[in-house]
């Protein structure tokens, strides 16, 4: 409400609809109190989404992030990007687990979150969900999405499991996907966390999607300290390695493509409250996913955690790079 | 179900006592990490206890030492030497044998200096050697410390020797990091179970021990270790 003037003077707009913005602004700070607001998503359905030039949600939209340093790069990416198109941006970041998150979002007081399509759906919104590619996931989340919020065009980057090896293993036994592992698993020991043994997502499928039989395997952590040193060890051959892992890059890591989805899609996408926003702002989502590539992602990541620049630095620089500011 | 009852049907259960993951070979590299951790700790510190408390110097090193071991903490030295040498059993032999270092060399050394000065200058009056004093007299009197600062260190390196499995090494502490990971706690509480009852097993052990070793006439005073 303190914004409301200056919101007026960004973008002249009836009055009317001004005051409601408003009122919704409150009716979603009232929901971070009281219980029973669940009512508050029914009443104006129509106006954003169905309605994009409709001026309601041009004002200050509260864009959030998970509890870890990659998603609140990507809020970060969002709040630049946004405020680039004169759009006024509340950044709110390090919130919590998408358990705190979430809910959230669908009550209206987190109007953007940076989300990851898998994990969101298979822990939020149909924990029973067996969708893993991208094109299944996306279906399964529109299809089962509260219509408070919407998921935005998810982009190519992931965060996902990758079996991954040593750049010396992938050159000498021609590996760039997980399927080129048929001739040579027999003779490699594989390391994941301990888990990885016995999930459907890890050995198991291994074997029974790709058909691969390793020679062993050795409990490792996750995709951390203890992986990295093994696999560059050459103790193990291949690991269990997340794909924007900056040490993919600092210690010449290849992760193998996984064509046959073993392991549940995990695209970078905007999980957005559908009342908060508007054209521009969707357009603006889908430009900056257009362009996030997983190797972009990771480089950033990289240049976060290894080189310690800034989240300001490294979100700036890549809206620079890709022609977005 | 309590946590004893689940313990108890996973470690009846006829699976777990075969195979490359059942209790027999666990144990086996489990005795096998704690073994090697103390062998190296003995062979540091009872020599280096035995010299300095019969020397009656070194005392200020023993307490620095000991405060310096106790306040290492061992799942960070595990991890830090194996990002450094991956994969050299160093990263699991140099954290345990620094947790079992300091417990036998203080009690080694606060045995030997403890022994009545009287008994050592009559020893010596009698024309003994320096070698002969320490080995006939100050060891033996010495002995009930010693073998309680080898019961600490046996217990404790037996307790932590579970961190291994932390670097996908075995040794029981397999279970309760798989058991962890893959939400099954019958066998977490089962493979805890089997540490307790090991670590029971070395105090037993060790009690005997000092029933054999250490002489009549002081065991009355052994009573209090």
């Amino acid at each position: 409400m303190r914004n409301k003037s200056s919101r007026r003077a960004a973008v002249p707009a009836p009055k009317r609809t001004t005051t409601r913005a408003a009122a919704a602004g409150v009716a979603a700070l009232a929901c971070l109190t009281a219980a029973a607001c669940s009512s508050s998503g029914s009443s104006g359905k129509s106006s954003s989404s169905s309605n994009p030039l409709a001026p309601s949600s041009t004002g200050s939209v509260v864009v959030g992030s998970a509890n870890f340093p990659e998603d609140e790069l990507l809020a970060q990416i969002y709040v630049d990007a946004l405020q680039g198109k004169g759009i006024k941006v509340t950044p709110k970041f390090n919130i919590g687990a998408r358990e705190v998150y979430y809910p959230q979002v669908v009550k209206g007081a987190i109007t953007i979150i940076p989300d990851y399509n898998g994990a969101l759906l298979t822990t939020s919104v149909d924990t029973k969900s067996t969708a893993t590619s991208t094109a299944d996931v996306n279906a399964a989340l529109k299809a089962k999405l509260p219509s408070s919020v919407e998921i935005l065009n998810s982009a190519p980057a992931q965060d996902k499991d990758s079996i991954t090896v040593t750049q010396a293993t992938a050159t000498k036994d021609h590996l760039t996907s997980i399927s080129d592992l048929s001739s040579v698993a027999k003779n490699f020991i594989i390391g994941g966390p301990s888990e990885f043994k016995t999930r459907a997502d890890g050995i198991v499928g291994l074997k029974s999607i790709y058909g691969l039989t390793f020679k062993s395997f050795s409990p490792l952590d996750e995709s951390g300290p203890i992986t990295i040193a093994t696999l560059q060890s050459g103790k193990v051959q291949a690991a269990d390695v997340f794909t924007t892992t900056p040490q993919i890059v600092t210690d010449h890591f290849v992760s193998l493509a996984d064509p046959k989805n073993l392991f549940a899609a995990q695209n970078v996408t905007p999980l957005v409250y559908q009342k908060g926003v508007n054209s521009t702002i969707i357009s603006t989502l889908n430009a900056v996913s257009a362009v996030l590539t997983t190797d972009a992602l990771l480089q950033m990541d990289k240049a976060l955690v290894i080189d310690h620049a800034s989240y300001t630095q490294v979100a700036s620089g890549f809206l620079s790079q890709e022609g977005l500011k | 179900m309590s946590y004893f009852s689940i313990a108890w049907q996973w470690l009846t259960s006829a699976q777990q006592w075969h195979g490359g993951d059942g209790i027999p070979v666990r144990l086996a590299q489990h005795l096998q990490f704690t073994g090697i951790a103390l062998g190296i700790a003995v062979i540091i510190a009872l020599p280096a206890g035995l010299a300095m408390g019969h020397l009656r110097r070194g005392g200020f090193a023993v307490v620095t030492l000991a405060n310096f071991g106790r306040a290492l903490p061992t799942l960070g030295l595990l991890v830090l030497i194996f990002v450094l040498t991956p994969g050299s059993p160093a990263s699991w032999l140099v954290p345990l044998a620094f947790l079992a270092i300091p417990p036998i060399l203080v009690n080694t050394y606060e045995g030997v200096l403890g022994v009545d000065a009287d008994l050592t200058d009559a020893a010596r009056g009698m024309g003994m050697t320096e070698w002969q004093i320490l080995r006939k007299v100050e060891i033996p009197v010495a002995m009930p410390l010693i073998l309680l600062g080898l019961r600490i260190s046996a217990i404790q390196v037996v307790a932590t020797a579970t961190i291994a499995a932390y670097i996908g090494l075995g040794g029981l502490g397999r279970y309760i990091i798989d058991g962890l990971a893959r939400d099954e706690y019958n066998v977490v509480a089962g493979g805890a179970a089997v540490i307790v009852l090991l670590a029971l097993a070395i105090q037993g052990l060790f009690t005997l021990l000092r029933w054999l070793i250490v002489p009549v006439g002081l065991r009355r005073q052994a009573q209090t270790s």
